[in-house]
């Protein structure tokens, strides 16, 4: 099959970027969006040319290192997949896709389809954690944990970062990735003694980065490769105002 | 010979050995650790924990990724588990069985003391992270669970869904992140090390570049700690992520530390098989499938009927036919070679041929469907994706890929390379698998060397060393950056026509012909000139596109694949020298009658440890003998 991508290329932060039009004849339905990339790539390269920069690591959908938006859509029209799973199988022949980076302030790009994602340690920095230090653990059967309540924690904590909430949403807003992080530890009993302080303190971090607030809109849930669902905003909305309360 | 290899393990019964080597360390005063550096280079399960626990005991501590963030590192990948011998189930497991089926599985060319070590270490390691919040699966008493593995007749395996090297990687991320807010930590992502710098004989620092501005910079330590995992994508197609490479160690070999075992590498017998010439990486499927999946190809060679229309009697379910007792949950090594062996007889599915069906029939018949859903959903999933067959409904096709390496640098007891302070955890090293490593082990090596080795070693060096005070204007550290520079430049200006890629696929494809699943002399000695010619091609034609200021992803990669091409001439000759099978090393000149391993353990029963000699300069092999008096050495049975 054969495809055209119009393709967003800045060469640096401070440039001025264009979508750039590329031809990809000859394409196999069976690769996918990166290794599209690569062959594209490897043509420009021949030529002298620089190759479009794109951020990917295991290409198997868990690292969270890819993510740009196709015809406006975070990770593409697949559902529940990042661009490194999405084959092209999934297009038409002749069709034409646009790629852009993740569009947020938070996230400002560095080339090409690289942006910045700091933003996101930054919050789980502020208080994504349980405090263990090395050693202090009890016996892992010493706190029985109802498998209803893990599996809802693993639901959350399936979340691999890769920014697609943020990019999808209109304000821009980091809510669904804050709140799974409250919803996964928030869910466990060892996750209480800092539950409070913990959704206080990552809150706190999310608005000082830039990203807009949740107007419940849902575009986030809709992308997520991981199907991270809604319920984790209300949690952590629910953790914030009761934490706030409790300050008082 | 200036290298030593002295093990250090400390004298006694193997079950005391860990305790009397902490109490011989020396410790560093808690109000003097802020004072003392200390670098970690990689943020996977064992950087990112040893430079948590570092933080927490209150170490100055840098830590370096190449990544934008350390939560990518590949080690979030592995799905299936991580072994610890709890014995939950009352199933008979013990630590001494786990150390057993360790050094067993490794086919006995692991050091015995580490290997037991481990296994003790691997309690603590569930407890530390279900303290985290991992949510580890349960039972619906609330206790965890557990599944098997292949290599094990006991359920020892915890797991989080598919997911567990996520969520053990997020634990250890998060716990990492806790020290960055502390202070304790300074996190460097975007930045990889390109150099190693040895003053006086002892690491002192590293010299990195920035991935976004191209600057190249200085950091001195105390220490210098390298978990930047496993050498696999030296075969171009791998299961490793795209960014895993050998540099750092590479670089450090250069400087003095000596590579152990090279040519010790893993194949996983359960991966999505290659389709096509553009396909730049394989997918793993987890092993723990070979739980309720059972592996089977046609019994007559050539047989294109699809899956469903081959009749029960036309199959030969080989695993289970020639290993009874542990059937398709033998070990990884064991079974790619049968895989190979039977698509080498014509018997492969698939339109390559090459794959062979893992069939979940007879367990969705007497589990029903929702089971296995709920036990590989993700699994099935993922495959679904990729291949657009439904596994639920036909087979799966599998393939055995390239997955880890169980060599890596040297490392003696205390996971110190021949570099004093230079240490080496995860996959990095070659310390704990020997010639293979058991599924849901390499989870368990990299938390045990980071929570809860390294950091007594690392204060025990500290605490014993007399260090001078230096800074980055040290002359060794100008003739390291220099160097960096130059070789970037180098790389830049010879403006070829050949790309990084098409080089690095061609030198996989060497590696996988001749020192893949099985290697034979011949074979070896064609590949060391074929890996030679490429690599002088590749510094007389290689293009590398942009400059060197700003993020330029050929730059990087063209740098990783120099160094893979001079790795690849050391595992081969180490392959060659290893005139024995052992483990994951099948040489097709030892084999028994049934075509199983044959080791040597008269002639070959010990670490390879190899020296860098220069540039275009033979190493040097220096032997570390391996003595067994716990786990007798035998002809490896999984019959």
């Amino acid at each position: 099959m054969r495809l055209v991508l119009h393709v967003w290329r800045q060469k640096n932060p401070g440039s001025r970027g264009r979508m750039v039009r590329y031809e990809a004849g000859d394409v196999n339905p069976d690769m996918s969006m990166l290794e599209l990339l690569d062959v594209i790539n490897e043509g420009l390269m021949v030529k002298g040319e620089e190759p479009i920069a794109f951020e990917h690591d295991c290409r198997e959908g868990i690292c969270g290192s890819c993510g740009f938006m196709i015809n406006g859509i975070a990770h593409g029209p697949l559902p529940a997949s990042t661009v490194c799973q999405l084959t092209m199988r999934h297009f038409k022949d002749g069709q034409e896709l646009y790629l852009e980076p993740w569009r947020a302030k938070a996230f400002p790009v560095i080339k090409d389809l690289v942006v910045d994602r700091g933003a996101f340690d930054r919050i789980i920095s502020a208080g994504g954690f349980i405090s263990v230090p090395t050693g202090s653990a009890p016996d892992g059967n010493a706190i029985p944990v109802p498998k209803e309540d893990a599996d809802r924690a693993m639901d959350a904590a399936a979340c691999i970062g890769c920014g697609a909430c943020v990019a999808a949403c209109p304000n821009a807003s980091a809510a669904l990735f804050t709140g799974a992080k409250i919803a996964h530890l928030g869910l466990l009993p060892q996750g209480q003694p800092e539950r409070h302080e913990r959704a206080l303190r990552m809150v706190t971090q999310f608005n000082r980065e830039n990203f807009g607030s949740c107007t419940n809109i849902g575009e986030c849930e809709a992308v997520c490769p991981k199907e991270i669902k809604l319920e984790v905003i209300a949690r952590m909305n629910h953790d914030f105002i009761q934490a706030s309360r409790l300050r008082r | 010979m200036s290298i030593q290899l002295g093990s250090r393990v400390p004298h006694g019964p193997i079950e005391k050995q860990w305790d009397q080597a902490r109490f011989e360390m020396k410790l560093v005063n808690p109000a003097n650790k802020r004072k003392h550096t200390v670098i970690v280079v990689g943020s996977g399960l064992a950087g990112a924990s040893a430079a948590a626990t570092l933080g927490e005991l209150g170490y100055n501590v840098k830590c370096f990724c190449f990544q934008d963030s350390p939560r990518r590192a590949h080690s979030i990948a592995a799905q299936g588990g991580i072994n610890a011998a709890k014995n939950y189930h009352s199933d008979g497991d013990s630590v001494f069985r786990l150390f057993y089926d360790t050094v067993k599985g490794g086919d006995f060319r692991s050091r015995e003391a580490n290997v037991y070590r481990l296994a003790q270490i691997s309690v603590n390691i569930i407890d530390q992270c279900v303290a985290q919040g991992v949510p580890f699966a349960r039972e619906y008493g609330g206790t965890l669970a557990n599944r098997s593995f292949g290599g094990a007749q006991v359920s020892r395996t915890f797991y989080a869904r598919g997911q567990t090297g996520q969520q053990l990687l997020l634990g250890a991320y998060q716990a990492l992140e806790r020290q960055v807010d502390a202070g304790h930590v300074t996190m460097f992502p975007r930045t990889e090390m390109l150099d190693l710098v040895v003053i006086d004989g002892h690491a002192r620092g590293i010299v990195t570049r920035n991935l976004v501005t191209g600057k190249i910079e200085s950091h001195v330590a105390d220490a210098v700690v390298l978990g930047t995992g496993g050498y696999g994508n030296v075969y171009y197609l791998s299961t490793n992520a795209k960014g895993s490479n050998c540099t750092a160690i590479w670089r450090a070999h250069k400087r003095g530390a000596a590579f152990a075992n090279p040519c010790f590498t893993q194949i996983h017998p359960t991966c999505i098989p290659v389709s096509g010439h553009y396909q730049s990486k394989l997918t793993l499927m987890s092993e723990s499938l070979r739980n309720d999946g059972r592996i089977w190809v046609p019994l007559k060679a050539g047989d294109k009927r699809p899956p469903n229309q081959i009749p029960e009697n036309e199959r030969d379910y080989y695993l289970e036919r020639r290993y009874p007792s542990f059937g398709n949950l033998v070990p990884r090594d064991v079974a790619s070679r049968n895989a190979k062996a039977v698509c080498d007889e014509g018997r492969g599915v698939g339109e390559t041929g090459h794959g062979v069906y893992l069939d979940f029939s007879d367990s969705i018949k007497s589990l029903g469907v929702d089971l296995i859903r709920e036990r590989y959903g993700n699994l099935f999933d993922m495959y679904q994706r990729i291949t657009d067959e439904n596994p639920y409904q036909v087979p799966m096709r599998i393939y055995p890929a390239i997955h880890y390496t169980m060599g890596g640098l040297w490392v003696d007891y205390y996971l110190m390379s021949t570099i004093p302070g230079l240490f080496v955890i995860g996959e990095a090293n070659f310390s704990d698998h020997g010639a293979n490593r058991l599924g849901a082990s390499a989870l368990m090596q990299g938390l045990s060397d980071g929570y809860f080795i390294l950091p007594y070693t690392v204060g025990d060096y500290i605490a014993k060393s007399k260090l001078d005070k230096i800074d980055t204007g040290h002359p060794e550290f100008a003739k390291s950056r220099a160097g960096v520079a130059d070789l970037t430049s180098r790389l830049l200006s010879i403006q070829g026509s050949q790309t990084v890629d098409s080089f690095h696929r061609r030198l996989g494809r060497v590696l996988w012909d001749y020192c893949g699943m099985s290697r034979n002399a011949q074979g070896l000695e064609l590949a060391l000139g074929q890996i030679r010619e490429l690599r002088e091609q590749y510094w007389k034609d290689v293009t590398v596109t942009g400059g060197a200021d700003d993020l330029n992803q050929s730059l990087e990669r063209a740098g990783r694949v120099a160094d893979f091409f001079e790795l690849a001439e050391l595992m081969c000759l180490d392959a060659l020298d290893r005139n024995e099978s052992c483990g994951g090393h099948f040489r097709e000149e030892c084999q028994t009658p049934d075509g199983e391993a044959q080791r040597n353990d008269q002639e070959f029963s010990y670490v390879a440890a190899w020296e860098y000699q220069g540039p275009e300069q033979p190493p040097a092999l220096h032997k570390e003998p391996l003595h067994f008096e716990y786990v007798q050495p035998s002809q490896r049975s999984y019959k």
